[in-house]
C-alpha cells in the first residue's frame, strides 16, 4: 500500500478505474423518465420524520381546547405528572416568558392588525384544537393517556363564526380590536365609468367553503439539541423560511439551529407554516436537553392543521350586449380564523390580480376585508387566492353568457386575449408574457366532443329527462413561479422570491446538486437531474439532487406557488452555466486553444473544427488533482446561482367536462373530463401528467366533496375522514389531457410550472357543469361542495318557478312553458291519489325535482 | 392510532372463547370481540370506547368459511368480506350477500373485515345488516351455556347493539337461498366509495309473468337498525313489472314505493338530513326493484 495517498494518484487510479463517468448527448429534458426518487417514497424506505428514533427520545402530546372561545381560568397539571412515563407537563403559563407570538410575515396594510398569536394558549383560546397544555412522557401512549389527567377550568365566551356576523355591530369580539384584520384595496382604470349605463350588470355572491388541506403525511416534529446547538426535523415545506423565523421567535441563534425537512409527503401549502408545535418543539428540548417527537392524529391534523379558502366572494361584471367586458368588481370577505398565521392576509390578495382572467376590461375594482373568526386560521392552499379568483370569473362569466344568451365559450373568445396581443399588460398591471388561448380551448372543445355533447345536452331537455346533462368551461390563467422580489416588497410581503443553487462535479465526474427548493412530492430530483444531464451532458442517473437540510443547502426560498421549477431550475440552470464556463476555460487550457475556439456538445469541450477534446469528467478530475491549472483558477468545478425572476409565469388551459345530474337524486357524475394544459415548456411529461391529475382531483374534490364545517358553537364537524370527504381514484372519472406548449419568455427554460393548474382550473368547470345541466329549472348556482343533497334540495326549491324552458336562454327569449313547475317525466304520474293523510308534509319531495308542496295538483306539463 | 390501554386475549378455541367471555359476563367486565378490526379499531383510536379487555378471534380458523346446506349458506362469522365475494357458493346461492358485500369500503378493508363482524356491530349504516333482514337471516350465537338461533327480525335492537347477551358469540349466520324465481339488486346511495351508505335498498324479488310475486326489501341508515321496508312489500305484491322505470308513462311500480319509508326514523347527519333520506328510499326501492325485477 502507497505509504501516502497523492492526490495525483488517486486521479489516476480514478481515471483508469470504470469510476469516471462518459459524457452523454441524451436529450433528458422533456423525456418522460420515471422518478428517481419514487422507490425509496413509495416504499418507504426512507426517512419521514416519524420515522426518525432518537436515543433517550420523548413524545409530546398536546391536550386542545375543546372551547372555540373561552378564558383559561385554571390549569391543574399535578395528577397528570404522576401518570406513568410522564417527564413533565406544561400549560401556556409555563411557556408564557419564552414562546413569543408565532409570526406573521405577510403585513398587507399598514394599519393591519396582528394579534399575538402564542404558540400555547396563556390566557384565552379562540379556536377548538388551540393548544393548552401538554405531556411529555416516554413513549406516545403515556402521553396521550396522561392528557386525560389535565384539568383545565374555562370561562365560556361567545363564539363568532360567520364573516358577515362578525363584522356586525355587537357581534362578539375574537380580539380586543374588533373582528377586522384589514381592508385591502387595489383598482385599474374608472370603475364608475364602466358600471355607469352598461347594458348588462351580473352581480353574484360566491360562497368558497373552507378546505382542510390533508396531505398524505402527517405532520410531525422531531427537536434535539446537543446543549449548543439545535436541530429541528420537520414536515415542512419550507425549511429555510422556517430557520430563520423559528430563530427570530425563540431567540435561538440562526447559526445554532439547524432544520431538516426530511421526505416530506405532501403539503399544498399547509406545510408553509411556522406552527406552534414546531416552536413548542424546540423549547421543550432546550428545557428538558432531551430529544423530543411529536406526530399528529388525522384528528388532530384536520382540527390544527391550518385551513384553506373560505371566502364570500362578490363579484360584478359590467358589459355590453355584445358581451364586451367593460369593468368587474370584486368585494371580498377572507375568513382569517382566529389568528394571522405566516401568510394568512396575503393569501386573498394572492388573487386580487387574477379575478380578470384571461379577459380584457377597461376597469377592474377590488376590496378585500380579512376578517376573524373563532376558526383555524386560514392559509395557503394548493393555488392559493388564485383558484377562488378563477372560480368566480368563471362562474360569473357563464353567468353573463346566460344572460346574453350566449355559448359559454363564445363569450369567452371575445373578451379573451388573442394570441397575437402578447405580451399583454392586463388592467391589473400584470404582463402577462405569452399564451394561446385559442389554441388550447379549440383542442379541448375537440376532445370533449362539444358539439355533440351541446346536441345530446338539449336532447335531454326536450324529453325532461330526469337525468340532465351539464357542460362545464374553465378558461383560466393563474400568475406563479412566486416571484419577483421587488413585485413581493411591493406587496410588503416579508422575504424575497429568488431561489439559490450550487451545482458541483465529484472527482469522479458524478455530480451533486443542491437546491434551495424544499420538495415534498414534485420530483424534484428527477426534473433537476434532466436539467443538468443536458446542461453538462453528463448522464440522468450520475446526478444526484440534496435539499431540505440547512446545513446542506444553506440559501433557499423553498417549495410553494408552482415556484420550483420556475425560478429554482433556472437557478439549477445557470449554476451549470458557470460550471461549464469554468470547465471551458480549463478546456482552453489543457487543449492549449483560446477559449473563444473551444465548443460544447453532448458533454465534451473541443477545439474547434479538430478532434481534440476532454469530457467534463476529465476536467472534473483534472480539478481534483489541480497540478495543471490556469493561472488563478481556483480548484473545483463547481459554481453557485441564485436567480431572482423579472415575472410571474402565467400558465393557463382549457377544462372542459360533462356531467350527468340525476335530479330525482341530486347525484352528480362527472362523464367526461377534458384538460388541455399550456405549462410552457416540459422537463418532465410524466411530472406534468401526475401534477395535472392530482390538481384536477383536488379542485374536484372542492366543487364535490371537501368541507370543513363547525357548528354555531365552533365545533368542528368533520374532524374524521368518515365526515371530511376525499374522493379517492374510485370517485373520479379518467382525465383526458393535452397540452400545448407556448414557452414562457421570462425563463430560458420557457416553463411556467404546473403545480397548482389543475386546482385552479377544475373546480368552476365542474359547478358551471352543474348549473349549467339545471338552467332549465332557473337554476342559477349551487353552493359548494355540490353534495347530492344540495344539488337535490336547489332543484326542489327552484321547482316553485322551475323549468324555464329547454333553451339556453334563460331571461332572454320568454319560454312559454316558463312558469309551470315540471314534476318530471314518470315522477308526477299519480301523486294526488298516492298519499295517505298525514304524510304528506314528508313527501311533497317525492313528486319530482321540482314539486313543491301544492304544486302537485297542478301537474306540470306532461 | 393511540387507544386508550386495555387487555387483550386470544383464545385458541371457541371453547375458550365462550369461557373468557363468560367469566368476564360474569364480573361485569367490558370486553369487545375483536374480528376484522375494521369497526372496533376507529373507535378505539377515537377514544369512543374504553373496553377492559379486547378478545380476538382471529385464530379461530372453525370461525371461517362458507357452507351449502341446501335450504341455507352457513357463512362462519370471521369469513373475510373479501372471502365471501371469492365464493361461488355466495354467488350461486345467495346473490344478494355477494351484491352487497361488492359495495363495502374498499378491497384493503374487505380483506380484513368480517361478515359476522359487521352483523355483530348492529351498525344501521353497514350493508350486510340490511341484507340479513331482508332475507331473513337466522344468526348462530354459542356461550359457555350453549348454541341458541335468533332471527334477523330480533337480531338487531338498536344503534350499535345486538341481541348478543354478554358472554355470548356470534359463530356465524344462516342465510337461506331463495329459489328460482328470485332476482336480487343493492342499491347503495354514498358520497364516495368508501363512504357509508346515506341510504341502501337491499331487494330480494320473486316474478313470475311479469308480475311481481312477493319482495323483500332491506333498508340501510334509515333507523337505528336496518328496517324491512314493509309498506312497500305488502304494496307491490301483483304489480306488473314491466312499467317499472318508464320513462313518462304510469309506473305502478313507482306508486307501490311510495311508502318505502314508512316507519323508519331516518337520522341527520352531514351528509343528509331525515326528509332527504326518506325520499332517496322511495327513488332507490323504486330503482333497486327495478333491476332485481328485471
Amino acid at each position: 500500500m502507497s505509504e501516502q495517498l497523492d492526490a495525483g494518484l488517486i486521479a489516476e487510479q480514478i481515471a483508469e478505474s470504470d469510476q469516471l463517468s462518459r459524457p452523454s448527448g441524451a436529450h433528458e429534458v422533456g423525456k418522460a423518465r420515471r422518478r428517481k426518487e419514487d422507490a425509496r417514497l413509495v416504499t418507504g424506505r426512507t426517512t419521514w420524520t416519524d420515522n426518525i428514533q432518537l436515543p433517550g427520545m420523548l413524545y409530546v402530546a398536546f391536550l386542545r381546547s375543546p372551547m372555540a372561545h373561552a378564558r383559561i381560568t385554571r390549569v391543574d397539571t399535578s395528577a397528570a405528572r404522576t401518570r406513568p412515563g410522564v417527564v413533565a407537563v406544561y400549560s401556556g403559563q409555563d411557556f408564557a416568558d419564552e414562546q413569543g407570538s408565532l409570526p406573521c410575515a405577510w403585513p398587507v396594510t399598514e394599519d393591519i392588525v396582528i394579534p399575538d398569536h402564542p404558540p400555547m394558549a396563556v390566557e384565552e383560546v379562540r379556536y377548538v384544537g388551540e393548544a393548552v397544555a401538554c405531556v411529555v412522557a416516554t413513549d406516545r401512549y403515556k402521553a396521550a393517556d396522561a392528557l386525560e389527567a389535565i384539568e383545565v377550568d374555562y370561562e365560556p365566551l361567545d363564539a363568532v363564526i360567520d364573516m358577515t356576523e362578525a363584522l356586525a355591530e355587537g357581534s362578539p369580539k375574537v380580539h380586543e380590536t374588533g373582528n377586522k384584520a384589514f381592508t385591502w384595496k387595489f383598482a385599474g382604470g374608472d370603475i364608475d365609468a364602466a358600471f355607469r349605463d352598461a347594458p348588462v350588470v351580473i352581480d353574484r355572491t360566491y360562497v368558497q367553503q373552507r378546505l382542510i388541506p390533508t396531505a398524505m403525511e402527517p405532520r410531525a416534529v422531531v427537536a434535539t439539541t446537543d446543549g449548543e446547538t439545535f436541530t429541528l426535523y420537520s414536515s415542512t415545506q419550507i425549511p429555510h423560511v422556517l430557520r430563520v423565523m423559528l430563530a427570530l421567535t425563540t431567540g435561538i441563534p440562526e447559526h445554532k439551529l439547524r432544520v431538516i425537512a426530511p421526505d416530506v409527503g405532501g403539503g399544498f401549502g399547509s406545510k408553509l407554516q411556522v406552527t406552534a408545535e414546531e416552536v413548542l418543539g424546540l423549547l421543550i428540548t432546550r428545557r428538558l436537553g432531551k430529544p423530543v417527537k411529536w406526530t399528529e392524529s388525522r384528528t388532530e391534523g384536520n382540527l390544527t392543521v391550518h385551513h384553506g379558502r373560505d371566502q364570500l366572494q362578490r363579484i360584478s361584471i359590467a358589459a355590453g350586449r355584445d358581451g364586451l367586458i367593460r369593468g368587474v368588481r370584486v368585494d371580498l370577505l377572507a375568513d382569517m380564523g382566529a389568528y394571522l398565521m405566516l401568510v394568512t392576509p396575503g393569501i386573498p390578495i394572492l388573487g386580487a390580480f387574477m379575478y380578470n382572467g384571461i379577459y380584457k376590461m377597461d376597469a377592474y375594482d377590488f376590496t378585500c376585508t380579512g376578517v376573524f373568526t373563532t376558526k383555524m386560521p386560514t392559509d395557503a392552499y394548493r393555488g392559493a387566492g388564485r383558484p377562488e379568483a378563477t372560480f368566480a370569473i368563471e362562474r360569473a362569466m357563464d353567468e353573463l353568457a346566460h344572460e346574453l344568451g350566449l355559448d359559454p365559450i363564445e363569450l369567452r373568445r371575445r373578451n379573451w386575449i388573442t394570441h397575437e396581443e402578447f405580451p399583454y399588460t392586463t388592467i391589473c398591471g400584470l404582463t402577462y408574457d405569452s399564451g394561446n388561448y385559442e389554441a388550447a380551448t379549440d383542442r379541448a372543445l375537440a376532445l370533449l366532443g362539444y358539439d355533440k355533447l351541446r346536441a345530446e345536452q338539449a336532447d335531454r331537455r326536450d324529453r325532461r329527462d330526469p337525468v340532465q346533462l351539464g357542460i362545464g368551461v374553465s378558461t383560466f390563467t393563474e400568475m406563479c413561479g412566486l416571484a419577483p422580489s421587488r413585485v413581493l416588497g411591493s406587496l410588503s410581503y416579508g422575504a424575497g422570491g429568488w431561489e439559490h443553487s450550487s451545482v458541483r462535479m465529484l472527482p469522479t465526474g458524478k455530480v451533486e446538486v443542491v437546491t434551495g427548493t424544499s420538495p415534498h412530492g414534485q420530483g424534484h430530483e428527477t426534473a433537476w437531474s434532466q436539467i443538468v444531464a443536458d446542461a453538462l451532458g453528463v448522464p440522468f442517473d450520475d446526478v444526484s439532487v440534496l435539499h431540505g437540510d440547512t446545513s446542506i443547502s444553506h440559501k433557499g426560498m423553498d417549495t410553494y406557488g408552482s415556484r420550483s421549477l420556475v425560478v429554482g431550475g433556472i437557478a439549477v440552470l445557470q449554476a451549470c452555466e458557470k460550471v461549464k464556463d469554468k470547465a471551458r476555460e480549463l478546456a482552453a487550457h489543457m487543449l492549449e486553444a483560446s477559449a473563444d475556439d473551444i465548443e460544447f456538445a453532448a458533454g465534451t469541450f473541443k477545439v474547434r473544427g479538430t478532434d481534440s477534446g476532454k469530457t467534463i469528467q476529465e476536467l472534473a478530475l483534472a480539478t481534483f488533482a489541480a497540478h495543471d491549472l490556469p493561472d488563478r483558477f481556483e480548484p473545483g468545478l463547481d459554481a453557485d446561482a441564485t436567480f431572482d425572476p423579472d415575472n410571474f409565469s402565467f400558465p393557463h388551459g382549457t377544462h372542459l367536462c360533462a356531467i350527468e345530474v340525476d335530479t330525482e337524486t341530486g347525484a352528480t357524475k362527472i362523464r367526461s373530463y377534458v384538460a388541455v394544459d399550456d405549462v410552457g415548456s416540459v422537463v418532465n411529461p410524466l411530472i406534468v401528467e401526475g401534477q395535472v391529475h392530482g390538481g384536477i382531483a383536488q379542485g374536484i374534490a372542492q366543487a364535490l366533496f371537501e368541507e370543513a364545517v363547525y357548528d354555531s358553537e365552533g365545533n368542528m364537524l368533520t374532524t374524521t375522514m368518515a365526515d371530511y370527504l376525499i374522493p379517492s381514484a374510485s370517485d373520479l372519472p379518467d382525465f383526458t389531457t393535452d397540452r400545448t406548449e407556448t414557452p414562457a419568455t421570462s425563463n430560458p427554460l420557457g416553463v411556467k410550472g404546473v403545480g397548482e393548474a389543475g386546482t385552479i382550473a377544475s373546480t368552476p368547470a365542474i359547478v358551471n357543469a352543474i348549473v349549467d345541466a339545471l338552467r332549465p329549472y332557473g337554476v342559477h348556482d349551487v353552493r359548494m361542495p355540490c353534495t347530492p343533497e344540495r344539488v337535490w334540495r336547489t332543484v326542489i326549491a327552484a321547482g316553485e318557478t322551475a323549468w324555464v324552458g329547454p333553451g339556453l336562454a334563460g331571461n332572454t327569449g320568454g319560454t312559454a312553458e316558463g312558469n309551470t313547475a315540471w314534476v318530471g317525466p314518470g315522477l308526477a304520474g299519480d301523486t294526488t291519489d298516492r298519499g295517505e293523510p298525514g304524510t304528506a308534509g314528508d313527501r311533497t319531495d317525492w313528486v319530482g325535482p321540482t314539486a313543491a308542496e301544492g304544486t302537485e295538483a297542478e301537474g306540470g306539463d306532461r | 392510532m393511540i387507544p386508550a390501554p386495555f387487555d387483550y386475549v386470544r383464545p385458541a378455541s371457541l371453547d375458550e372463547a365462550c369461557q373468557v367471555l363468560g367469566e368476564a359476563a360474569s364480573s361485569g367486565d367490558d370486553v369487545k370481540v375483536l374480528a376484522g378490526g375494521q369497526s372496533l379499531l376507529p373507535l378505539l383510536r377515537l377514544r369512543l370506547a374504553y373496553p377492559s379487555a379486547l378478545v380476538d378471534l382471529g385464530r379461530l380458523p372453525e370461525l371461517r368459511g362458507v357452507e351449502d346446506r341446501g335450504d341455507h349458506v352457513f357463512i362462519g362469522a370471521l369469513t373475510t368480506h373479501d372471502e365471501v365475494l371469492r365464493s361461488g357458493v355466495v354467488r350461486e346461492r345467495i346473490p344478494l350477500v355477494a351484491l352487497a358485500t361488492a359495495t363495502v369500503a374498499d378491497p384493503a378493508v374487505r380483506h380484513r373485515g368480517t361478515f359476522g363482524g359487521s352483523m355483530a356491530h348492529a351498525d344501521p349504516a353497514g350493508d350486510l345488516p340490511a341484507v340479513a333482514l331482508a332475507l331473513d337471516c337466522v344468526f348462530v350465537v354459542r356461550s359457555g351455556e350453549g348454541e341458541r338461533e335468533i332471527p334477523a327480525a330480533e337480531f338487531f335492537v338498536d344503534y350499535l347493539e345486538s341481541a348478543l347477551e354478554p358472554g355470548e358469540v356470534l359463530i356465524g349466520v344462516k342465510v337461506p337461498a331463495l329459489g328460482p324465481g328470485w332476482g336480487f339488486h343493492y342499491e347503495k346511495f354514498h358520497r364516495t366509495a368508501q363512504a357509508w351508505a346515506i341510504v341502501g335498498v337491499a331487494a330480494a324479488v320473486r316474478r313470475s309473468n311479469g308480475t311481481i310475486e312477493e319482495a323483500r326489501i332491506g333498508l340501510t341508515n334509515m333507523g337505528s337498525t336496518p328496517v324491512r321496508a314493509r309498506a312497500v312489500e305488502a304494496a307491490i305484491r301483483g304489480v306488473s313489472i314491466a312499467a317499472a322505470g318508464s320513462n313518462g308513462a304510469h309506473d305502478p311500480v313507482r306508486d307501490a314505493c311510495a311508502g318505502a319509508d314508512e316507519g323508519t326514523s331516518p337520522p341527520s347527519d352531514l351528509h343528509a338530513q331525515p326528509d332527504y333520506r326518506r325520499h332517496l328510499a322511495r327513488v332507490l326501492t323504486h330503482r333497486a326493484i327495478g333491476v332485481a325485477g328485471r
